[in-house]
């Protein structure tokens, strides 16, 4: 137990901000998925083939490939394509993106991905009739999507968003290869000076499970809120 | 573009291809004894087993895969009683340390994937087989794992899918599959998108085949 105590003597206070830093990351990763979701799930529902394809590639691309390689390819290519651009504009010299940025980026893309499958899928399993309701009703593209699809599609989307928000949270485990120190990178640093690396690991999966089990609590909550009245 | 190394490093990346493949397949096929095994136990009426069973599947996938193999591969050789025995020859391996957290990870996938399909039966359905005076046993055998198959293949081709990308964890207990090659070759040559070109399109590629064999399959076991 001496080995979890908070202060110099142990690993309690390091584990304790790694694990802050996990949940700043996934929320980080979660909040860059949703963007990347506002961009790609129009595109999926959009008339164009053109877009259409665009917005399939990505999807497909990045569900089939294991993340790993894609963190690989942030953390390998990351910096060179930020000094790239930046060479555009007259700047050599060496640039190095901080892990966190890179991890979730790298996070938030892989978790854009499957948001945009959950928010299309929401989308498409409104009524029908409650576009052409706003349609007859004079609203505006933007009024429409504001008060009629939007509050629609958060109650359906919300059960498959707690889902994809296990999913991210865990990929940040994987993040630990580009040395941020989260839960995983603390506990391999624990349990290499040590030597017990049966404890530590332990211990950070039931760091995970606490997360997830704290998670799951506050998004039933938020599942209530918004499917009142149905 | 380097064309040359894309060319090159095809034929080393197809080779490590093959590995992923072979840690896919068993612990598929041992993932899938133990998804049974444990669907099983869940379906039970005692409630020890029945929470010892969810216990399990709800350890397995809370927690990422990563800290199973280094639990697994890490952890388990510090126990001075299991460096002794028998299984320290299994458990020395990265290689079979790999495949048993990849095997337990599927198995609680799995085991929930036939749970809900075993419940999803129609209890008519087994009236239907009682009332010809079949026994539980065979009604088992025969009728219920069947359904269950059939109900749970659109599930389980999602969960060969993650567990393809799973296996690309073996390359941080330092076995060469796939990613272990590929980051092999980025961490040389620097050339990080040509390699993840060609990586990410043989994984890509195997996805392909492995969903439209799930989909040939729904369709032949269709009713």
């Amino acid at each position: 137990m001496e080995l979890l105590a908070f202060g110099d003597t142990g690993w309690g206070d390091e584990l304790f901000r790694a694990t802050l830093m996990t949940i700043a990351v996934s929320i980080t990763a979660m909040l860059i998925g949703f963007s990347f979701a506002a961009i790609f799930t129009p595109l999926k529902l959009s008339k164009f083939k053109f877009l259409n394809l665009i917005a399939n590639i990505y999807t497909t691309v990045i569900r089939g490939v294991p993340e790993l390689l894609v963190i690989y390819l942030f953390f390998f290519g990351g910096s060179g394509a930020i000094m790239f651009v930046a060479s555009m504009f007259g700047y050599n010299e060496y640039i190095e993106i901080n892990a966190f940025v890179t991890g979730s980026f790298a996070i938030g893309i892989i978790s854009g991905a499957y948001s945009t499958e959950v928010f299309r899928g929401a989308i498409q399993s409104i009524d029908k009739g409650q576009f052409e309701a706003a349609k007859v009703l004079g609203f505006s593209k933007f009024k429409q999507f504001y008060k009629i699809v939007l509050p629609q599609m958060l109650r359906l989307a919300i059960p498959n968003l707690s889902n994809v928000w296990q999913i991210t949270l865990k990929d940040t485990s994987l993040i630990s290869v580009t040395g941020l120190v989260e839960i995983m990178r603390q506990s391999y640093i624990a349990a290499g000076s040590t030597r017990d690396p049966l404890f530590f690991y332990s211990f950070a999966a039931v760091l995970y499970l606490l997360v997830t089990f704290i998670s799951m609590k506050l998004i039933n909550k938020l599942e209530v809120k918004y499917s009142r009245g149905y | 573009m380097d064309f040359e190394l894309m060319i090159n490093s095809f034929p080393k990346l197809l080779n490590a291809a093959v590995v992923t493949l072979k840690l896919l397949s068993i612990s598929l096929i041992v993932g899938l004894f133990i998804g049974l095994l444990f669907a099983i136990l869940r379906l039970n009426k005692n409630i020890f087993i029945n929470k010892f069973a969810y216990g399990y599947s709800y350890v397995f996938r809370g927690t990422p895969l990563l800290v199973q193999i280094f639990i697994i591969y890490f952890g388990l050789g510090q126990i001075d009683s299991l460096r002794s025995s028998f299984l320290w020859v299994i458990l020395k391996e990265p290689y079979w340390c790999a495949i048993i957290a990849f095997a337990l990870n599927t198995g609680a996938y799995t085991s929930e994937i036939l749970r809900s399909a075993f419940q999803t039966i129609k209890p008519g359905i087994i009236e239907a087989g009682k009332s010809l005076g079949i026994s539980n046993k065979i009604i088992f055998y025969k009728v219920q794992i069947p359904i269950a198959i059939r109900q749970s293949l659109p599930a389980y081709g999602n969960e060969i899918i993650l567990m393809l990308k799973g296996t690309s964890l073996a390359s941080t207990v330092t076995l060469m599959d796939l990613t272990g090659v590929a980051k092999y070759i980025i961490s040389t040559t620097f050339k990080p998108i040509e390699v993840f070109i060609v990586a990410g399109g043989i994984y890509l590629f195997m996805t392909y085949i492995i969903h439209n064999l799930i989909k040939f399959l729904e369709k032949k076991y269709s009713y």
